[in-house]
């Protein structure tokens, strides 16, 4: 990784902890969205032990989702991302490093998170690990895919309504393969081949979403 | 060649060729439809299991097959219109990309019907039909985000990026049958193999495909050529033909 990357992602982190409480809120959010789950369904340890990988899932999926905008939107509103831009460096270098420190800060905690809500919702030791690689492997998928969308949205009204649904199609086979990974190991089946899947999801999706992202990053700005 | 192409890319010229070619195109779509819809529904054969529901399949099948087409059609045009800058290929991605989801709709409603007698339930989540629904999202997405901008060269872009990267699921979809095996069945016709039914079903599907294909053809000329108007209203040719159509 070349220096002016690692400059880039200490750029991103320092402007995250300068406001701490921005990267508190996804964490929050993941936790208080599951726990809601029993209340609504059902407080049964067997009912929640079976929701429990879609749950966990679909809670981290959308604390990604809303975390994405604090990385793209003020920076572009400020006119950091043009003058980056100017400056020479390359979108896609932009891109890669917004989607890595936004996995750092908000996709790390959740993957750490995870095990302890999959004790609360009853999980066996061999799912909640499950759980932890899926969401490890997973997550970063899901900051770098969602950098695209963040980008084509830049600075569009209402563009977090319409980030959703530009987002979500995008995010549902990554979602399919980290919950039936759950799934599998909570019935005690394999979970090689989802867990590969997800893999190569996360290679693709490294290679190609910052082309794209920057790409369309250079039309929000121009 | 060469010269077709370039012209093919001047609004104004595809708009005067559309104009000759349109009244054909209607013709052809009227007759493959009438011949493709009599075939299928009073004249082919029933299926053995499922009796009359499997006309159902002269609907849904090319209905499929175009939806699918159409997000092709509008990715690679869009990304044409990306790469060399060309304003007939934006014209053409975003014209493609309501006639696709009313098709990928019309498909996901005639496949529910279908659905019910013969696996009775209306939805089923497998692969063909979630990877299916998520292409409607993608024609929903591709249309709010063009018509969320101002600025209409933006908005092209912005789309034609969206487009391209949710051709994604194109594979996906077609290979969902064969890579989970679900509860939708493989595919029935292929290139390379003989088709696994009967002639005269095989003459309606065909026929059908061909009428939807026409169908799509025609209507996204029609869209084309409102399309040009709209953009080139102020150019001085559409000017004079809006004019001559008031007097």
């Amino acid at each position: 990784m070349s220096s002016s990357s690692i400059a880039l992602i200490k750029r991103e982190l320092a402007v995250v902890f300068r406001s701490k409480n921005e990267f508190i809120y996804p964490v929050a959010f993941f936790v208080i969205v599951t726990s809601l789950f029993p209340l609504a369904v059902t407080p049964d340890p067997v009912q929640l032990a079976f929701i429990a990988p879609g749950v966990i899932w679909v809670a981290a999926l959308l604390s990604i989702l809303l975390s994405l905008n604090g990385f793209y939107q003020p920076d572009y509103e400020e006119g950091g991302l043009e003058q980056l831009l100017l400056a020479g460096v390359s979108g896609t270098q932009i891109v890669a490093a917004k989607s890595l420190a936004n996995w750092l800060v908000t996709g790390l905690p959740l993957v750490i998170m995870a095990p302890l809500i999959g004790v609360l919702f009853n999980l066996d030791g061999r799912a909640i690990g499950v759980a932890f690689v899926s969401l490890l492997i997973g997550t970063p998928s899901l900051c770098f895919i969602g950098s695209i969308g963040m980008c084509l949205t830049l600075g569009l009204r209402n563009g977090g309504v319409l980030l959703t649904l530009l987002i979500l199609p995008l995010f549902i086979p990554v979602l399919i393969f980290g919950a039936l990974a759950v799934q599998a190991a909570s019935l005690n089946d394999g979970v090689t081949g989802q867990l590969a899947v997800l893999g190569a999801m996360l290679i693709l999706s490294i290679m190609l979403s910052p082309l794209a992202g920057s790409a369309a990053m250079k039309i929000a700005i121009d | 060649m060469w010269t077709w192409f370039y012209q093919m890319a001047s609004p104004k010229w595809f708009f005067q060729f559309t104009e000759k070619l349109l009244p054909w195109f209607k013709a052809i779509t009227l007759i493959l439809f009438v011949v493709g819809l009599a075939l299928g529904l009073l004249f082919s054969s029933l299926d053995y299991q499922q009796g009359n529901t499997v006309r159902i399949l002269y609907i849904h099948v090319p209905g499929a097959f175009l939806s699918m087409f159409g997000y092709v059609l509008m990715a690679i045009s869009g990304g044409i219109g990306l790469i060399w800058r060309i304003k007939m290929a934006h014209i053409v991605s975003v014209s493609c990309a309501p006639i696709g989801a009313i098709l990928t709709l019309l498909t996901l409603i005639t496949g529910a019907v279908w659905g019910k007698p013969t696996w009775g339930t209306y939805w089923e989540w497998d692969a063909r039909l979630t990877s299916y629904l998520i292409l409607l999202f993608l024609y929903l997405g591709f249309m709010a985000l063009h018509s969320a901008f101002d600025d209409r060269k933006a908005a092209d872009r912005a789309s034609a990026v969206l487009a391209l990267v949710g051709l994604v699921n194109i594979p996906i979809i077609h290979f969902s049958v064969e890579w989970w095996n679900t509860l939708h069945q493989g595919a029935t016709i292929s290139k390379f193999e003989k088709p696994s039914m009967d002639p005269d079903m095989l003459a309606a599907l065909l026929t059908m495909i061909a009428a939807y294909q026409f169908y799509f053809l025609t209507v996204l000329m029609q869209r084309i050529r409102s399309e040009i108007l709209e953009r080139e209203k102020m150019a001085g040719w559409v000017r004079k033909l809006v004019g001559n159509g008031q007097q």
